[in-house]
C-alpha cells in the first residue's frame, strides 16, 4: 500500500470529493502541478480545468473545477472550488452595480437617521404580533 | 333572518383565506427542506476555508492581510443585514431588524458612523425608510443563495474596510436552530483576529510557527483571494441559514394562520346556526301565537 494524503474538494454549494488519494494533478495558475504525499505547504490559485485524482486501488479520476484556490499541507490537500466565474474586473463591476442600486434606492430621502420612527414602526409590528399571539391563546 | 347572509359571506371569505395560507404552508414546508439541505451543503466549504485561514494565521507569512489587523480606534462601522425578500414569515425580519436598530442606536450614541449593506428586500425597505446610510444592496435572491449575486455587495463592504472607511464590520442574520426556533444574531465579520479564526476552525491555537507557504504566483494576491473568499463564505452561510429560517418561520406562521382560520370558521358557523335556529323559533312562536289568537 502506497502513501496517501487526504483530499477535499469543496465548493460553496456542495462537497465534491473527499477521500484518500495517492497523487493529484491540478491546473495551478502558473501551470499544472502534481502533488504527492508530504508535499511542502503551498497556496495557489487554480484555473478552470480538470483535476486528475489517483485514489488508492482505483483508476484515475477526473473532476472539473471552474477555478478556485488550492492549499497543500503535508498530509491534506484542500481545493476550494469557485461556483461563480471570478475575475478582478468582474467583481469590481458587481460591486459598482450593487452600490448604484443602493444609491438609487435611497435617492428620495432626508439625511438624518430616524430611529424614533423606526422604533415606532417596530413597536407597532411587535404589538401586532403580541396581539396575534394573545388571540391564538384565547383560541380564536 | 337578519345578518345570516353576512355571516355566510364572512365564512366564505375566511375559507378562501385558509386555502391560501394552507397552500403557502405546504410550499414553505417543501422549500424548507431544500433550504436546509443547501445550508448543510454549504458547511464543508466554510469548515475547509476556516481551516486554511487557521493554517495561514499559524504560518509565518511574509504578508499580513488587512482583515487580520485589528484597529485601535473604532469610528465607523459597516453592517451587513440579512433579511428575507418576502414577508409573511412571522416575526423573523422584525426580530433581526429590531436587534440591528437597537445596536445602531447604541453605536450612534457613542458617536460612531454606520453604513449598511442590505441583503434582502425587507431589510432594504426598512433601512431606507429609517434613512440609514445604505451603501450596497442585493435583493431578489430567489430560493437559492447565489454566491455570484452576493459578491458585489460584500465587496463594497470589504473594500470599505481596506480603504479605511470602516474600522469594523458586523453581520446580522437569523441563525437556524430548528424548525420552531430561529435566533437573531450579530457577529463580528472584520477584523478577523487569529483567536477567532482558530476558535472557528476548531484547532488549538499554537504559537506561530516558523514555516511558510510557497505561494504561486505571489503571497499578496493569493492571500487576498483566500481572505475575500473566507468572508464571502461566512456571508454565504449566513444567507443560507437565513433562508432556511425564513422558510421554516413561514411554515409555522402559515400553519398558525390556517389553524386560526379554522377556529374562526367554527365560531362563525356556530353563530350562523344559532341565528338560524333563533329565526325558526321566532317564526314558530309567531304561528302558534297567531293560531291561539284565532
Amino acid at each position: 500500500m502506497g502513501m496517501t494524503f487526504h483530499l477535499d474538494i469543496v465548493s460553496a454549494e456542495d462537497s465534491i470529493y473527499s477521500g484518500a488519494v495517492e497523487f493529484l494533478v491540478a491546473p495551478a495558475q502558473m501551470g499544472e502541478i502534481g502533488i504527492y504525499p508530504r508535499h511542502t505547504p503551498l497556496l495557489t490559485r487554480i484555473k478552470s480545468g480538470m483535476v486528475k485524482i489517483k485514489a488508492q486501488l482505483s483508476e484515475e479520476e477526473f473532476i472539473y473545477v471552474s477555478g478556485g484556490m488550492l492549499e497543500v499541507q503535508p498530509d491534506t490537500v484542500t481545493i476550494l472550488a469557485d461556483t461563480a466565474i471570478r475575475s478582478h474586473d468582474l467583481d469590481e463591476a458587481k460591486a459598482l452595480e450593487s452600490k448604484r442600486a443602493a444609491e438609487d434606492a435611497i435617492k428620495n430621502r432626508e439625511s438624518e437617521l430616524d430611529y424614533v420612527k423606526a422604533q415606532a414602526e417596530l413597536i407597532e409590528a411587535m404589538a401586532q404580533l403580541a396581539a396575534i399571539d394573545k388571540l391564538r391563546k384565547r383560541g380564536h | 333572518m337578519a345578518g345570516s347572509r353576512e355571516i355566510r359571506n364572512k365564512i366564505k371569505s375566511v375559507k378562501n383565506t385558509q386555502k391560501i395560507t394552507r397552500a403557502m404552508e405546504m410550499v414553505a414546508a417543501s422549500k424548507m427542506r431544500k433550504a436546509q439541505d443547501r445550508m448543510k451543503k454549504a458547511r464543508p466549504y466554510g469548515e475547509k476555508i476556516r481551516k486554511v485561514a487557521a493554517h495561514m494565521s499559524q504560518a509565518n507569512t511574509e504578508y499580513r492581510h488587512p482583515f487580520l489587523i485589528a484597529r485601535d480606534t473604532v469610528k465607523r462601522i459597516g453592517i451587513i443585514v440579512v433579511t428575507s425578500d418576502k414577508g409573511l414569515c412571522g416575526g423573523l425580519n422584525t426580530n433581526i431588524l429590531r436587534k440591528a436598530v437597537n445596536q445602531m442606536k447604541q453605536w450612534q450614541s457613542e458617536g460612531e458612523q454606520i453604513e449598511v449593506c442590505c441583503i434582502g428586500n425587507k431589510g432594504l425597505g426598512f433601512m431606507s425608510r429609517i434613512n440609514a446610510n445604505v451603501v450596497s444592496q442585493v435583493i431578489a435572491l430567489g430560493d437559492a443563495p447565489d454566491i455570484a449575486k452576493l459578491i458585489g455587495a460584500v465587496k463594497v463592504v470589504l473594500d470599505g474596510y481596506i480603504e479605511d472607511r470602516f474600522d469594523r464590520v458586523y453581520i446580522f442574520y437569523n441563525r437556524f436552530v430548528n424548525t420552531m426556533k430561529q435566533e437573531p444574531l450579530m457577529e463580528q465579520l472584520l477584523p478577523l483576529t487569529d483567536e477567532r479564526i482558530q476558535k472557528n476552525s476548531g484547532s488549538d491555537s499554537k504559537s506561530r510557527m516558523t514555516w511558510d507557504y510557497i505561494y504561486e504566483p505571489e503571497a499578496k494576491p493569493v492571500i487576498d483571494d483566500i481572505m475575500t473568499r473566507y468572508v464571502e463564505a461566512i456571508v454565504y452561510q449566513a444567507v443560507a441559514e437565513n433562508m432556511a429560517s425564513e422558510q421554516s418561520a413561514r411554515m409555522v406562521a402559515m400553519k398558525a394562520a390556517s389553524d386560526n382560520a379554522g377556529n374562526v370558521i367554527d365560531e362563525l358557523t356556530l353563530i350562523y346556526n344559532k341565528s338560524r335556529q333563533a329565526a325558526i323559533t321566532k317564526e314558530l312562536s309567531e304561528i302558534v301565537g297567531g293560531a291561539a289568537a284565532v
